[in-house]
């Protein structure tokens, strides 16, 4: 059934609704980083695009919000045709350029700071990075605080490249500049917005 | 679907779709950068500035068929402006609206914070008027912007110090400017600085939206939020030396009523659904027996 879909299928069946709803988990997650929130992904995009990023994609983009897609679903001519028209959205090769990183293979992409970190003066011109990962355990455990989060929160998410927590540590650095991420699986998503600080492992327990 | 309710439900919240995904992206950025004021494109609304457009707008983006409603001004539910954004609301979103904090999902205000603690997954939405702290200090968007990105906030701190000189204490009690997380200097709106301590570390998600002004920007749950001041003068809150007449509650933000034109008055929440929560379980002020009655 999925092979015969075409870009017009598959979208919000009620989209405003289905916006909301999309939205606010995305919203409480980016509220209280590291919790994970489940949404069942109200559409059916073409693989390989996951339906939960596929439905960030149409709650979120529009035309006034150029993609980069990692090339994992770069190469699928079927996702980029959903993504078009589902969101009115056009895509951009370099990733410095776009509001959103669309990202299907969340082991390997370009290094965090390759993206828009926004300015000290407009840190909010940033990029959102929305990550597919496998798993929110068995990953290397990220000890985490910050704004959002009573005391601290702990994840393991699987799927992240190897020095993924060198590179996050470097991004809260940057604050306020820095880049947020949406890390996704089945019907699950967690936000890190860039407050949210690695605790150093020696003060984990 | 057929062509009507369709059309029904894409006003739903009054906003059209593209303008909510432009808030929605503007609200994800402020929580991520906490008291940073995020520039977004306000849309006129079926109401003047001054009555909350910022809020409503934050509202409608946020807002699903599943939340309760509950819209306060100063404390109170039944002032023409909570009335009338009540009603926008419940016919443009059909959503079922509360006076009671507790079963609030969603609380638009502009005064005050309710003095009921938050609770985990509500959310608080402030209507502001003038969200830049710095405006005062420098009426130029550009420098204020200049001032934020360098962290300069030491004029702020020499104009609280003068009242200090002026006065013998820091004499603003509305819009007390608070630091968020250690970095962004915040205006909380129009709240009495009595307010300032329930922002630090709420359970609740804190939007604010300024309409005319065309910012939002936000506190995340568990946010610290801490008032500017020296350590000589350390920042308090405005106390109030008695209880209030109708539920007898103390430590709570008092409003003057007026009884009678011989010079009667007394003090009471300015919180309503708080006080009148209070007497329901039976708590009385010095006039609650008297006066619950006729109370609303
Ligand atoms: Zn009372």
């Amino acid at each position: 059934m999925r092979n015969e879909s075409t870009a017009l299928d598959g979208g919000f069946s009620a989209p405003v609704q289905d916006a909301q709803a999309v939205f606010r988990a995305v919203m409480d997650a980016m509220a209280r980083p590291a919790t994970i929130v489940e949404i069942r992904p109200p559409v059916t995009p073409p693989a390989p695009l996951p339906p939960i990023i596929g439905a960030i994609a149409s709650t979120l983009l529009d035309a006034d919000t150029p993609i980069w897609l990692d090339p994992t679903l770069g190469q699928s001519p079927e996702v980029g045709e959903w993504l078009v028209f589902h969101t009115g959205a056009s895509f951009t090769d370099q990733p410095g350029e776009a509001s959103f990183a669309l990202i299907g293979d969340g082991s390997a992409f370009p290094d965090l700071d390759t993206f828009a970190q926004g300015t000290q003066e407009y840190p909010d011109r940033s990029a959102t990075l929305v990550i597919a990962i496998e798993a929110f355990d068995g990953g290397t455990p990220l000890c985490l605080r910050g704004p959002g989060i009573l005391d601290r929160a702990t994840i393991a998410p699987r799927g992240l490249p190897k020095d993924f927590a060198e590179q996050w540590e470097e991004n809260t650095q940057r604050f306020p500049r820095g880049v947020d991420l949406v890390l996704a699986t089945g019907d699950s998503l967690v936000c890190l917005p860039r407050t949210a600080r690695l605790i150093a492992r020696e003060m984990e327990v | 679907m057929n062509a009507m309710s369709r059309n029904a439900t894409y006003n739903f919240a009054y906003l059209d779709e593209q303008t909510k995904r432009m808030i929605r992206r503007a609200i994800l950025k402020a929580i991520a950068i906490p008291g940073y004021q995020v520039p977004f494109a306000s849309r006129e609304m079926p109401m003047p500035y001054g009555w909350g457009t910022g809020g409503v707008q934050v509202t409608a983006a946020i807002l699903g068929p599943d939340d309760v409603l509950k819209v306060i001004d100063q404390g109170a539910d039944d002032t023409t402006n909570a009335v009338s954004i009540r009603k926008f609301f419940e016919r443009v979103a059909g959503i079922e609206t509360t006076t009671h904090t507790a079963e609030a999902t969603i609380i638009q205000t502009r005064h005050r914070i309710p003095e009921a603690p938050l609770a985990e997954g509500q959310v608080l939405v402030y209507q502001v008027p003038i969200p830049e702290p710095l405006r005062f200090l420098e009426p130029r968007e550009t420098e204020t912007r200049k001032m934020h990105a360098l962290e300069e906030y030491g004029l702020m701190h020499v104009k609280l110090y003068e009242d200090i000189a002026k006065n013998g204490h820091i004499a603003t009690t509305y819009a007390y400017p608070v630091k968020v997380e250690g970095r962004y200097v915040m205006d909380p709106s129009p709240t009495p600085k009595f307010d300032n301590p329930k922002m630090h570390m709420s359970a609740a998600l804190q939007l604010f939206g300024a309409g005319r002004e065309k910012r939002i920007y936000a506190l995340p749950p568990h946010t610290e939020v801490v008032s500017l001041d020296f350590e000589d003068h350390p920042f308090e809150v405005q106390r109030f030396d008695r209880p209030c007449a109708l539920c007898g509650a103390e430590q709570v933000y008092l409003d003057e009523i007026v009884l009678d034109d011989r010079g009667g008055r007394m003090f009471v929440c300015s919180d309503t659904d708080h006080c009148e929560t209070r007497r329901a379980e039976g708590h009385r002020g010095e006039l609650g027996g008297e006066l619950s009655g006729e109370a609303k």
